[in-house]
């Protein structure tokens, strides 16, 4: 990591199986730094999957092997020196359902401290300061700041997923990784979402997964289209919508399939 | 107009009938359990004191009280529980939280189905050859405690797994993708949120361990023994101790003239306290359900 590498993820020729079934095939993909970069495809495209390589968690979920290479920032995150609780330390995901843990707001935000620092090192004045700016920088705060004792759990589901987001800060992510992040939401609150994506990218990557095209169109910068597992395009956001280069990728945006 | 037709009166006589049907046979159900506690307790009235708890039995069983007994059943069920309970629980984290499917958790789960459902005399002569010869133990209030770990333990393990696999999948996400270890996400995250579902698997367990006679027969419960009335260190952990199960067997079918509300006071006891056992279970989870949310 000694260049600062201009983009944030790179991956060669990626594969991934579970089991027998080939998810990813060929994947070659370059995410830039500093930009929201929007995932779109029809369900099954392997765009989740792909997602998920960023940061090695598909490895928590099973019979999973891949080939190919992936960098982030540089470093190829298969190389046997890289500790994968680094990695996610630097590489954090939001879900589709906000999944806040059953605990206080408080806690939700400092638990990557807590996770990742000794009990004794852990000054209060910190905590107190980690979960001001953390929510601040969410735009929760002036919210939650007389309610951070409150179980996280029983907030509306846009501060949950607020909150979500809010929980990898304190861990200076470089990547958030986005799976679906509004599909659970309703209108008002997925355009509340966006907004604060728009906010945070520039000091964040922001790769998001998508159902929705005119999401990909509202957000992203940068825009990715999968079908079955292999990557067919990648193209300004405008341009891939405007002016689409592949054929299955003018179809899909015409809305002929999928 | 909307009036009932045949076919109609014909269905609603048969959702009726159904209805019945399934009524009665909850009752019946209930019932029985009803009748036996009444009549225990009805039985066993003019015998319940405290003095019956606090008494050794005496004059060859057939007076005093069950002092004696009750302390080697609490013993034996507190022993056996502290045994099995970190190794069953233990055991089914791993299986639960670590282990990959493979061949090896697949036998695993196979032998611990198959040991729950192994009959207790077996457990009992498992307990003999393992704990009391095989080990030179001996006959103790520790083999038989030992022998009837064994016997809970399968059970502890599948309740404790079922425990775990019921918090979401999602926290565990949560925990993972801010880089909490494996470890770490248990302890912060799933032993938290399954902890009643655990306790409430291993105290259920006790009734099981109190009201065994086999498997304690052979490993470690003796016919008679007095001990010090009123002592709750009276037994040490390689003696011999009397319990209640095998007591209710003994004086209900091997002393003659025992008179008739001595066993069914030893009955009440016996019940009464599995069912105080299970009744902290229900509280326990109760408390511990109305703090967790999702």
């Amino acid at each position: 990591m000694s260049t600062p590498a201009q983009h944030s993820i790179e991956t060669r020729d990626l594969n991934l199986w579970y089991g027998d079934f080939q998810a990813l095939k060929g994947i070659s993909v370059c995410i830039p730094r500093g930009q929201i970069t929007g995932l779109i495809g029809p369900s099954g495209c392997g765009k989740t999957t792909l997602l998920r390589c960023f940061n090695r968690i598909n490895e928590r979920y099973g019979d999973v092997r891949t080939t190919g290479e992936i960098d982030v920032l540089g470093q190829n995150i298969y190389a046997p020196e890289v500790s994968l609780i680094e990695l996610r330390k630097a590489v954090g995901m939001v879900f589709q359902r906000p999944n806040p843990l059953p605990i206080s707001v408080y806690e939700n935000v400092i638990f990557g401290i807590r996770v990742h620092s000794e009990r004794k090192n852990l000054k209060k004045s910190d905590l107190d300061e980690a979960v001001e700016k953390a929510l601040s920088e969410v735009g929760l705060w002036e919210d939650l700041k007389d309610r951070l004792n409150v179980r996280a759990t029983s907030l509306q589901l846009e501060q949950q997923q607020k909150l979500c987001i809010a929980r990898l800060l304190p861990l200076k992510p470089d990547i958030i990784l986005m799976d679906e992040p509004c599909s659970a939401l309703d209108v008002e609150a997925t355009l509340h979402i966006e907004d604060l994506m728009l906010t945070l990218a520039g000091r964040y990557t922001i790769v998001i997964v998508t159902h929705n095209m005119a999401q990909a169109r509202r957000v992203s910068h940068e825009c990715s289209f999968m079908l079955m597992g292999e990557m067919v395009e990648t193209a300004r956001t405008q341009d891939l919508f405007l002016t689409p280069r592949d054929a299955r990728t003018a179809d899909y945006i015409e809305g002929r399939y999928g | 107009m909307f009036e009932i037709s045949a076919h109609t009166r014909r269905k609603r006589r048969a959702e009726l009938l159904a209805r019945g049907i399934f009524l009665s046979m909850t009752l019946l159900m209930v019932l029985p359990l009803l009748l036996i506690l009444g009549f225990l307790i009805w039985k066993a009235l003019p015998i319940l004191s405290l003095d019956f708890i606090l008494d050794n039995p005496s004059k060859g069983m057939r007076a005093g009280g069950i002092w004696s007994p009750l302390l080697g059943s609490i013993y034996l069920v507190f022993i056996s529980l502290v045994i099995a309970t970190p190794i069953g629980v233990l055991a089914a984290v791993y299986l639960n939280e670590y282990a990959r499917e493979s061949w090896f958790t697949r036998v695993v789960n196979l032998a611990v189905v198959n040991l729950a459902g192994v009959p207790s005399i077996v457990h009992a002569l498992f307990g003999l050859g393992a704990f009391v010869l095989f080990m030179h133990i001996g006959k103790s209030i520790l083999a038989a405690s030992m022998t009837l770990a064994i016997m809970t333990m399968p059970v502890i393990i599948a309740s404790t797994k079922e425990a775990l696999a019921s918090v979401p999948i999602s926290f565990r996400e949560a925990c993972w993708n801010v880089g909490a270890t494996r470890w770490q996400t248990i302890r912060h995250v799933v032993l938290p949120n399954s902890i009643s579902g655990i306790l409430t698997g291993v105290i259920l367990q006790v009734s099981r361990a109190a009201g065994e006679t086999a498997p304690i027969m052979f490993t470690g419960a003796v016919f008679f023994k007095a001990i010090e009335e009123g002592n709750l260190f009276a037994y040490g952990l390689f003696d011999q101790c009397m319990t209640l199960s095998m007591h209710l067997f003994t004086i209900s079918t091997q002393v003659p003239d025992v008179p008739d509300a001595l066993p069914y006071g030893t009955a009440v006891v016996l019940l009464g306290m599995v069912l105080l056992v299970n009744a902290v279970a229900i509280v326990l989870r109760v408390y511990l359900r109305s703090r967790k949310k999702w």
